[in-house]
């Protein structure tokens, strides 16, 4: 597979959800691309659209929300125009996803045999005795133990570490070429997220699909991801390669959002500084830029100038005109 | 060391399943969660004190212990010279005015139809610290205290964001003016920006009140902001224990290494290390000998068979003790000594 060909490709996403007069934006023209082999990362706080964007995806965003605007290509394919039957084909074969929570995936009244059995029959075309061994070596690929014994287990049997294993293996069972994870690790214990990212990141090196990643925690963003788009009140308000991100913000409220990360740092160093005031409201947004009213270097102009990126995933873009030598 | 405010010593709460049919007729026991095992923990009058520990440790079985909502199997719990699992009517009336908690979801202990300067009053009128009449500004202050408006005592606990609810629940905990706070996991469900105020309101609580606290957490990073001694808990037991700084600086418990190790950073320096079918065992079936020996780099022969004794190790800050047989005894950690 070439190393950095284009597998999705999204312009101004713009998905709306009715609300009286003028519809909600939970993501208003969001724009990105993944590469095969790389990881993208997706980060914010509750409510700031990383869900309902990658949902959208795969023509997933939850009624009565809808995509108003832009283009979903996968590998040049227009997916936003794509039949029901066309987004089926694809979903659990080029595209997976893992979500939050593994027991909510999982149907609680057949074994794990069972569901990854299906999987392997309807999207991998394999036989029964077939599909048995291959599900034998997925489990055991993403480390649970005993993996003969736990086909015939019941997901109550199982632990939320090894659950989410589960989710994972039949995620990856038709070999995908993109990988949506939606806070894969959030409902887990830190030692146990530490494993599974691991073993995301292992999967990615044999098989070098890519994954998509949304999560509230810059930390487990910073450890897995390549790139990374930081989103605010449903507007990209930066992005760029993460270390660059993580090392030197140009939002605001990405510097906020790491300043405001309490650290281990025992040594009596800076506390964790919160970011001032409320959540977003999306119904009652300010014009201009949605961070102004948390925003210490907030100004007049900042009600007037238009939410976009002055650079992309590579150039390391910010939505913030006025955070330059701004002491950070 | 002053005398301490709450001693807990050797605390075990066991939780039996109820015994199937076809159990009994197997000759089978019902299960049994060991929720604590032999737990020990002292709280200085002013210290907060840290607990951390992954789902299943005990850490909040402990706290409803502490609080008599849980009757331990073995064990004694003292608060301020009182044996707080003897109390009885007026006592303990007294003891959940003194002890107050605060859970990690607000909108499920805020009654939805009772509006927010009601719900904050009620607890000090009950209690008769004040006369109904005054609940209006009584709410008021508090809510001006935790950083509300007064005006928002008329409305409903739905109108507010999940940290405001937070805020009215510590409100609600410091109407009865405590003397210790136990906080469950009280910023975990808030994201980051706003856990960061609630930190600081902790903060500037106890400072102002003087208030005790024990803190519950998974989170290190919380706890290290927060918590002047910490004890870290695995599978009902505490495995370490000692002044914050020192613990997280020079860790002696295997664990309290993972659990550090495995703490994301933000310069993504860490290796990832696969440890891959090492999750934690069940609580229902706590291995023998040392309970944390499945998962550990350092096991030896020993670890299997024999439950490691609580050592103190040298610290700055003095009251160091770790559950372990070969970490305490090494004198300084070196790279060599994790592999």
């Amino acid at each position: 597979m070439q190393a950095d060909a284009e597998l999705l490709e999204v312009r101004d996403l713009t998905i709306a959800f009715p609300a009286g007069e003028t519809p909600l934006l939970a993501a208003d023209r969001v724009a990105f691309s993944v590469k095969a082999g790389r990881t993208l990362g997706l980060v914010g706080e509750s409510g700031c659209g990383k869900s309902v964007t990658l949902r959208s995806l795969l023509g997933m965003v939850p009624y009565p929300g809808e995509v108003l605007a832009g283009e979903i290509r996968w590998q040049g394919e227009d997916l936003r125009v794509a039949s029901r039957k066309r987004l089926a084909a694809l979903r659990g074969r080029e595209i997976s996803m893992v979500f939050q929570d593994p027991t909510s995936c999982l149907n609680p009244v057949f074994t794990i045999g069972d569901q990854m059995g299906e999987t392997l029959r309807k999207r991998a075309g394999m036989g029964k005795a077939q599909a048995r061994r291959r599900a034998v070596e997925l489990l055991d690929r993403v480390g649970v133990p005993s993996p003969e014994r736990r086909l015939r287990a019941y997901p109550h049997h199982l632990s939320g570490g090894m659950r989410q294993r589960v989710m994972i293996a039949i995620a990856i069972a038709a070999e995908p070429q993109l990988l949506l994870a939606d806070e894969p690790t959030t409902a887990l214990d830190v030692t146990t997220q530490e494993q599974i990212l691991s073993l995301l990141l292992e999967v990615q090196r044999d098989t070098g699909m890519a994954i998509l990643l949304v999560s509230h925690d810059l930390g487990v963003i910073a450890e897995t991801c390549d790139e990374v788009i930081v989103m605010y009140a449903g507007r990209m308000v930066e992005a760029g390669l993460a270390p660059a991100v993580m090392r030197s913000p140009r939002h605001p409220y990405t510097r906020g959002l790491i300043k405001a990360m309490p650290s281990l740092d025992v040594s009596g160093g800076v506390p964790a500084a919160p970011i001032p005031g409320q959540p977003p409201n999306l119904a009652a947004l300010p014009p201009g830029c949605p961070f102004q009213p948390r925003c210490a270097l907030a100004r007049p102009e900042c009600a007037e100038i238009p939410v976009t990126l002055d650079g992309d995933l590579l150039a390391h873009g910010s939505a913030c005109p006025f955070a330059e030598g701004a002491a950070a | 060391m002053t005398e301490a405010l709450l001693t807990v010593e050797s605390l075990t709460k066991r939780f039996a399943d109820r015994a199937t049919i076809t159990g009994r007729v197997r000759g089978r026991d019902a299960a049994t969660l060991i929720a604590l095992d032999d737990v020990s923990i002292a709280v200085a009058p002013g210290e907060t004190l840290g607990i951390v520990g992954e789902s299943g440790s005990g850490k909040s079985t402990l706290a409803r212990c502490v609080m008599r909502l849980y009757e331990p199997d073995a064990g004694s719990i003292t608060f301020d010279g009182q044996d707080v699992l003897a109390a009885t009517g007026a006592e303990l009336r007294a003891l959940r005015r003194a002890i107050q908690m605060i859970y990690q979801d607000p909108y499920s202990s805020l009654n939805p139809r009772l509006r927010i300067g009601s719900a904050i009053a009620e607890p000090a009128i009950v209690h008769g610290l004040i006369e109904r009449g005054e609940g209006d500004r009584f709410a008021g202050d508090l809510l001006e205290r935790v950083g509300l408006r007064r005006g928002t005592a008329q409305r409903y606990p739905h109108e507010f964001s999940g940290g405001q609810r937070q805020r009215i629940a510590i409100a609600r905990s410091l109407a009865v003016r405590p003397r210790l706070l136990i906080a469950d996991e009280a910023v975990s469900a808030l994201d980051v920006s706003i856990q960061a105020q609630l930190l600081a309101l902790f903060e500037e609580v106890r400072r102002d009140l003087g208030l005790t606290m024990i803190f519950i957490s998974h989170q290190l990073s919380v706890i290290s902001r927060l918590a002047d001694r910490v004890a870290i808990m695995y599978l009902g037991r505490v495995v370490e224990s000692g002044a914050t700084a020192d613990v997280f600086a020079d860790p002696r418990h295997p664990y309290t290494q993972m659990l550090l190790d495995a703490h994301p950073r933000l310069d993504g320096t860490r290796v990832p290390k696969p440890r891959l079918t090492t999750d934690t065992p069940s609580p229902y079936d706590i291995p023998a000998g040392c309970r944390f020996h499945p998962r550990c780099p350092l096991a030896e022969e020993r670890c299997l068979s024999i439950d490691p004794p609580e050592v103190e190790v040298p610290s700055p800050r003095g009251g160091h003790v770790s559950a372990c047989h070969v970490l305490p005894m090494q004198d300084a950690l070196t790279e060599a000594a994790v592999p």
